[in-house]
């Protein structure tokens, strides 16, 4: 029987899963992911994860308490940085995870916790592939062949996500190889970025199912991934001083792109109750929006107490508030015309 | 110009003199007081952390006292504190102030930046680079000595008979320190204050306890920020070390000094992984203190404070792993002085009860 290799459904998997996905099932090895997130799963965090702790990282505690009794090699990447050639690192409870789990939660099956660190060379990321094959006893050609197809794998996922895929349809897609038929674009009259960390945006428990909400209510909401990654990369220049974090540097990056390349009605920003880095990011991106032609500013604060309504109270007065805006700039817009 | 700085433990005595011989005029921030937090928790996000509230209200009152330059450090991250400087100048922006905030990062990040700051002063302050060397020279020597006085009163402190004295000897000594400007003044005005402090009377008999003090920098050495926590242990009879003093800081940062290795070599087995601030150090520091025959160890961070968390959460295993009792206490703007005492002394009861139990144990 093949190894099983877990692999918590939060954090990085929402951007990074299709590589190991690909990766680890063409070794020939078995990939189990906890079920998305739950009720079960952030009681599980909240109870296992130390107390002073955000709710994303209690969360991740949470997805891998809950799938350590049914695998073999838990994967727990230390994310560490994941642009060549540059310092840009992530949050400190990434860096130090894979410890904060070890010491937090009893009868842990053995974990492969290596470093992700693409900064240091250009072959850094075949280099890591080997590490991690070679700790489940595989090396040679079959790791070669399969880093390459992990690579594709990963790049149409991103790809996917910019050409304005949803991020379920996309991961689908680099999962199951269901090639779904692309859901023509209605045209909505909003147009929302909402910006945030992929493990708020597209954990639709966590956000109380904000993304699908908002199209109900007649809204396009546009997420960071949504952002062509050469144009995000270009709005680096922006910032006198980068960020230290890549998940910040990619909102507020995204941030600016929204504000000066494409145009949107307003921003909201999803952050978690807590959250250091977004302390400074939400002051950041709210100075940013205000500063620039003055576009409405959101700031969604979620947490493990998250309520629906209170969640949809709020966003209902500001997308009422974004079209009663954008009312009266038409109107003003007829008279003169 | 009018340049001032923020205020962290006692080195505003050396700093004022650093920015007066640079040319300038200094404006000695006010001591941080319930005003400062009010003014800076008002102007900063919610969720930053103390320091970057406590130093938005001090920039706040020394803009009211006419201060035009701000002089502060910066850093690599990932820790917060590297990127307060870039919004602690918006947020002045934005508040319709143009003070200029200079943000001095370590010099590997960029040398030529570091030194077109620094030329930028001594031009507006019409001083050159040799007296730049001269005042460096000056300034470290203060700097060095403040740091030894600071030793040397919570050594005593724990073993003065009369309570208080301690301190009020050593406020004359920051005070004496203050008048030194030159190196050999400043030589003096140690040799004075030690003599000083040594005349306080103490009971030799007592054996205090040893409480290691670990955490993030910024409130473990700024005494308004931690609730004065050493001068609170050093009269219940504590003896307190702290992990760092702001002349170890800089040799350590320049590269003068390893003194971090050990506690980095002692914490790999729970955290094999830099995390910024220094975290890793409160996780190797509180092994070695086990090591050292101490009887506790407190935990000092600011509430959200990312690296000490993290932290924290390994800290219950080692705690557990080398028989060490940790606290830890997280420190905000709410933080009650009278709340803090009741924790501490519950923490100093468990410690004088376990070394009790292992004395007897001992002796059996």
């Amino acid at each position: 029987m093949s190894k099983k290799i877990g692999f918590p459904r939060s954090l990085f998997y929402f951007l990074y899963f299709p590589f190991w996905n690909t990766f680890f099932t063409e070794l020939g090895f078995e990939v189990v992911t906890s079920l998305p997130t739950t009720k079960y799963s952030l009681d599980l965090g909240v109870k296992e994860a130390v107390n002073d702790a955000c709710m994303p990282i209690k969360l991740y505690h949470g997805h891998t308490a809950e799938i350590k009794d049914k695998v073999d090699v838990l994967f727990l990447p230390r994310m560490v940085s994941v642009r060549k050639l540059d310092k840009e690192t992530f949050c400190p409870k990434f860096l130090g995870l894979p410890d904060m789990i070890r010491n937090s939660i009893d009868n842990l099956p053995p974990i492969i916790d290596e470093k992700v660190e693409l900064s240091k060379g250009y072959f850094a990321q075949w280099k890591l592939s080997q590490r991690v094959a070679e700790k489940l006893g595989k090396t040679g050609w079959e790791v070669w062949r399969a880093y390459k197809k992990s690579r594709k794998v990963q790049r149409e996922y991103i790809e996917d996500m910019a050409a304005g895929m949803e991020q379920q349809a996309a991961m689908d897609k680099a999962v199951y190889g269901k090639n779904k038929i692309e859901i023509t674009m209605l045209q909505k009259p909003i147009k929302l970025a909402i910006l945030g960390y992929p493990y708020l945006i597209y954990d639709s428990f966590i956000n109380v199912g904000l993304l699908e909400k908002l199209e109900n209510m007649g809204v396009e909401p546009l997420t960071v991934e949504m952002v062509p990654p050469k144009r995000l990369e270009a709005q680096g220049k922006n910032l006198e001083k980068q960020l230290f974090w890549h998940f910040s540097n990619r909102t507020m990056r995204a941030t600016y792109y929204y504000i000066k390349e494409k145009k949107v009605d307003g921003i909201v920003h999803a952050t978690a109750f807590g959250c250091g880095p977004d302390a400074m990011v939400d002051k950041l991106m709210e100075l940013e929006a205000k500063n620039n032609g003055r576009i409405p500013f959101l700031t969604l604060s979620l947490d493990e107490h998250t309520g629906e309504a209170g969640v949809m109270t709020r966003i209902e007065a500001f997308v009422d508030m974004l079209k009663i805006r954008r009312r009266a700039n038409e109107s003003i817009i007829s008279n003169n015309g | 110009m009018k340049v001032s700085f923020p205020i962290m433990g006692n080195s505003y005595i050396a700093f004022k003199q650093m920015i007066e011989e640079m040319g300038h005029e200094p404006i000695v921030p006010p001591m941080p007081s319930a005003r400062t937090m009010t003014l800076g928790t008002a102007n900063s996000p919610e969720f930053a952390c103390i320091p970057f509230k406590i130093l938005m209200g001090t920039y706040l009152e020394v803009i009211e006292k006419g201060a035009e330059i701000i002089i502060s450090s910066g850093g690599h991250g990932p820790c917060r504190a590297g990127y307060y400087g870039v919004l602690h100048q918006k947020i002045l922006n934005e508040l319709g102030y143009d003070t200029k905030v200079i943000i001095f990062d370590s010099i590997k990040m960029g040398y030529r930046s570091f030194l077109g700051k620094l030329n930028y002063l001594l031009k507006t302050g019409n001083s050159s680079w040799w007296t730049m060397m001269k005042i460096y020279r000056g300034v470290w020597d203060k700097l060095i000595a403040l740091d030894e006085i600071e030793l040397l009163s919570h050594k005593i402190r724990p073993l003065e008979t009369k309570k208080g004295i301690t301190s009020k000897t050593y406020n004359d000594c920051l005070n004496i320190m203050d008048t030194a400007k030159t190196r050999k003044q400043v030589a003096e005005a140690r040799e004075e204050c030690f003599r000083l402090l040594d005349t306080i009377p103490r009971d030799p008999t007592r054996k205090p306890l040893k409480i290691g003090i670990v955490g993030e920098i910024y409130v473990q050495i700024e005494p308004y920020a931690n609730l004065d926590i050493q001068t609170t242990l050093g009269e219940m009879g504590v003896y307190t070390k702290r992990g760092i003093h702001l002349t170890e800081w800089w040799t350590e940062t320049t590269g003068q000094t390893h003194n971090e290795k050990a506690a980095i070599a002692a914490a790999k087995p729970y955290l094999d992984q830099l995390i910024g601030g220094h975290g890793i150090l409160s996780v190797g520091e509180t092994i070695l203190h086990s090591k050292n025959g101490y009887d506790g160890v407190i935990q000092l961070a600011p509430f959200s404070c990312i690296p000490e968390i993290v932290a924290k959460g390994i800290l219950s295993q080692v705690s557990r792993d080398h028989s060490i009792p940790v606290l830890t206490i997280f420190l905000d703007e709410q933080t009650g002085k009278a709340g803090l005492q009741t924790r501490l002394e519950a923490f100093t009861d468990l410690l004088h009860q376990r070394r009790q139990k292992r004395l007897e144990g001992a002796l059996a």
